[in-house]
């Protein structure tokens, strides 16, 4: 039986975000079809078709799916899973995990959320109470329901594959939901979840205009997203969407500097997988002094410029 | 309109939780429990939805040990009315919570039913989603602002790229995050009078659910330590080793 694997994207381009999911759906079998479900969405499928090992795309093209409503995706995707599939992955984006549990339930399974190893076709790993324990988890239902954890998962080529395209004709209309508007934020810098550096600012930061003087022209420099703690979007410095923790966006980039973030194990539970971190902090006995690859004890307002300037 | 909450007993947030040395599970004898974060953020907005007088009660249901009162109570010192406790020793996987809830919310007729967007134990992130599906009814999850009006609500969500608004028909199923709202303190004579409201206890085998779950925890391990770091004493210092020894600049 093959695996099906939601492709995301946003009607013209497909999220890298899926091509880590399909590196994770090869260690569970060997064949693996993409749906990319949306409007006006077939530059995606081209896309999709091209990955490193899909072999199948099947694409659902209707305006029923322009907004990935999650009562009109899950329909479908529980429809094209009852068929021959063993498994069905998602990433566990927002948009993975609004409608994945919703397909599960449908199916009448459980399911297994932000998955970071496979140990086989029934059995992964994943983390659990703030990252402060792994489980290994085993099922024995029919169909396997998962989202992963994209940073655990080093992604496939987006180029070389040559998968068949078909068209699904069947419309999903839920109909008691509707899309009303969005704020998507605009930035030149690079996205938050892949970035190979990411420059995060905490409470200490103080006020929106310190981020974009302090935060904003490291990153700049150094070409990094910018990231921040729970404490510093509640107090409106940055929108939601930068957020970094267990219940905000899970990253792991080559380096990640925490500057005026304490440590919480909420925020540490988004960021410990990074491969280096920095820690900028004036208290010592912060715990993120503790954690971190480099510690510099001192003031954020002198440090910051002075290693902006020294990069 | 009636409204249900969820609410789920978990390890208190500020708890360092230590993993049980024969690797089945995580220790929490004698930690410290709480309302699951998210829940009380579900519950203070349906208080303020009853006070803007959109709500005539709210139940509070937990599916648990015994122990879950205590979070039902704290839930009913908040403001809620009336509290459904769904007693078992069994682990509670998300499908099952939300067949029970479903069976609830069906029979109480809640039109407006929250939960949190997460239990911070587990970090599924499933159940809001799951009983949406099995009630046929829309979902706004990751909710930071939930306006009803009339026969709809609107409900604004936390999504990877901002926000997003959508409306759905009632009832409807919303899941908190965290910038909802603030909850407040229980004062002390709310929690006197929460103890006098009304609190029903059922089994699963009420609802006709049986907690088994085909998935299975089988092992729980500590995460892997990193070692330890240095401190550095200056920037020019922090460059250099950037540079040099971690190469990542
Ligand atoms: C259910 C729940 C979910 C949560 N989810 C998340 C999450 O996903 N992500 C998250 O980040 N948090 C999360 N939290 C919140 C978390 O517990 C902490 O409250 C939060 O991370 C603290 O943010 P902070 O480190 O910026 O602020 P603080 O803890 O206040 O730390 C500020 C730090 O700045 C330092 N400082 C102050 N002034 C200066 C200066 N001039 N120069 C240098 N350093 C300075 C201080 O020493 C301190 O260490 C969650 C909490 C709950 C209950
Ligand atoms: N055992 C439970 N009893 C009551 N509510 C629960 C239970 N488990 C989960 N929930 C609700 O579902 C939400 C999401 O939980 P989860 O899907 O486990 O992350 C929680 O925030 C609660 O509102």
């Amino acid at each position: 039986m093959a695996i099906l694997v939601y492709g995301e994207h946003d009607n013209v381009s497909l999220k890298k975000a899926t091509l880590n999911t399909i590196a994770a759906a090869k260690q569970m079998g060997d064949e693996v079809h993409v749906l990319v479900a949306g409007s006006n969405n077939q530059a995606v499928a081209a896309a999709a078709a091209k990955a490193e090992g899909v072999s199948k795309v099947l694409v659902a093209d209707n305006a029923a799916y322009e907004h990935q409503m999650a009562e009109n995706i899950a329909l479908l995707v529980s429809d094209v899973a009852g068929g021959n599939y063993s498994h069905v992955v998602a990433a566990a984006t927002t948009t993975g995990k609004n409608f994945m549990p919703r397909v599960a339930a449908l199916l009448d399974v459980s399911m297994i959320s932000d998955v970071t190893a496979v140990i086989d076709a029934n059995t992964f790993k994943r983390p659990i109470y703030a990252g402060n324990a792994t489980a290994t988890v085993q099922t024995s239902e029919s169909k396997i329901v998962v989202t992963v954890r994209t940073t655990a998962f080093d992604a496939v080529a987006s180029e070389g594959g040559s998968a068949s395209i078909e068209t699904l004709d069947d419309v999903q209309n839920a109909g008691k939901s509707q899309f009303v508007s969005e704020e998507m934020a605009k930035s030149d810098r690079p996205e938050l979840t892949s970035a190979s550096i990411v420059v995060s600012g905490g409470r200490a930061l103080g006020s929106e205009e310190n981020f974009e003087k302090y935060i904003e022209p490291l990153a700049d420099k150094l070409g990094a997203a910018v990231g921040a703690s729970r404490a510093a979007v509640d107090a409106g410095y940055v929108p939601n969407d930068m957020q970094v923790g267990q219940t905000g966006k899970i990253v792991a980039p080559d380096l990640y500097i925490a500057a005026g973030i304490s440590g919480a194990i909420q925020h540490l539970a988004g960021m410990k997988d990074s491969k280096v971190i920095v820690a900028i902090n004036n208290d010592p006995e912060s715990p993120i002094a503790s954690i971190a690859d480099y510690y510099l004890e001192g003031d954020l307002f002198s440090v910051l410029p002075e290693l902006t300037s020294k990069i | 309109m009636k409204a249900l909450v969820a609410v789920k007993r978990v390890i208190d947030y500020n708890v360092k939780v230590r993993v049980k040395a024969d690797h089945s599970a995580v220790d929490l004898t004698n930690t410290k429990m709480s309302i699951n974060p998210f829940d009380e953020i579900a519950v203070e907005e349906a208080v303020r939805l009853k006070e803007a007088g959109v709500i005539d009660e709210i139940i509070v249901a937990s599916i648990g040990p015994k122990e879950s009162q205590e979070q039902i109570r704290s839930a009913l010192a908040l403001g809620a009315d009336r509290g459904i406790l769904v007693q078992t020793e069994d682990k509670a996987y998300p499908l099952q919570v939300a067949k029970i809830l479903k069976s609830i919310a069906e029979t109480e007729g809640t039109e407006i039913i929250l939960l949190g967007k997460q239990a911070i134990d587990d970090d599924n992130n499933q159940t809001g989603q799951m009983l949406a599906a099995l009630m046929g009814a829309p979902q706004g999850t990751f909710a930071s602002k939930v306006v009803v009006e009339g026969n709809e609500v609107k409900v604004t969500r936390e999504v990877d790229g901002g926000l997003q608004t959508v409306a759905l028909d009632l009832p409807a199923i919303i899941t908190t995050d965290l910038r909802l709202n603030e909850p407040r303190y229980a004062k002390l004579p709310n929690i006197m009078k929460a103890k006098k409201k009304p609190l029903d206890e059922k089994t699963p085998a009420d609802f006709g659910v049986d907690m088994t779950s085909k998935q299975q925890i089988i092992q729980v391990e500590p995460p892997a330590d990193r070692k330890a770091g240095i401190k550095v004493g200056s920037v020019d210092e922090l460059v250099d080793k950037l540079k040099n020894e971690a190469k990542v600049i």
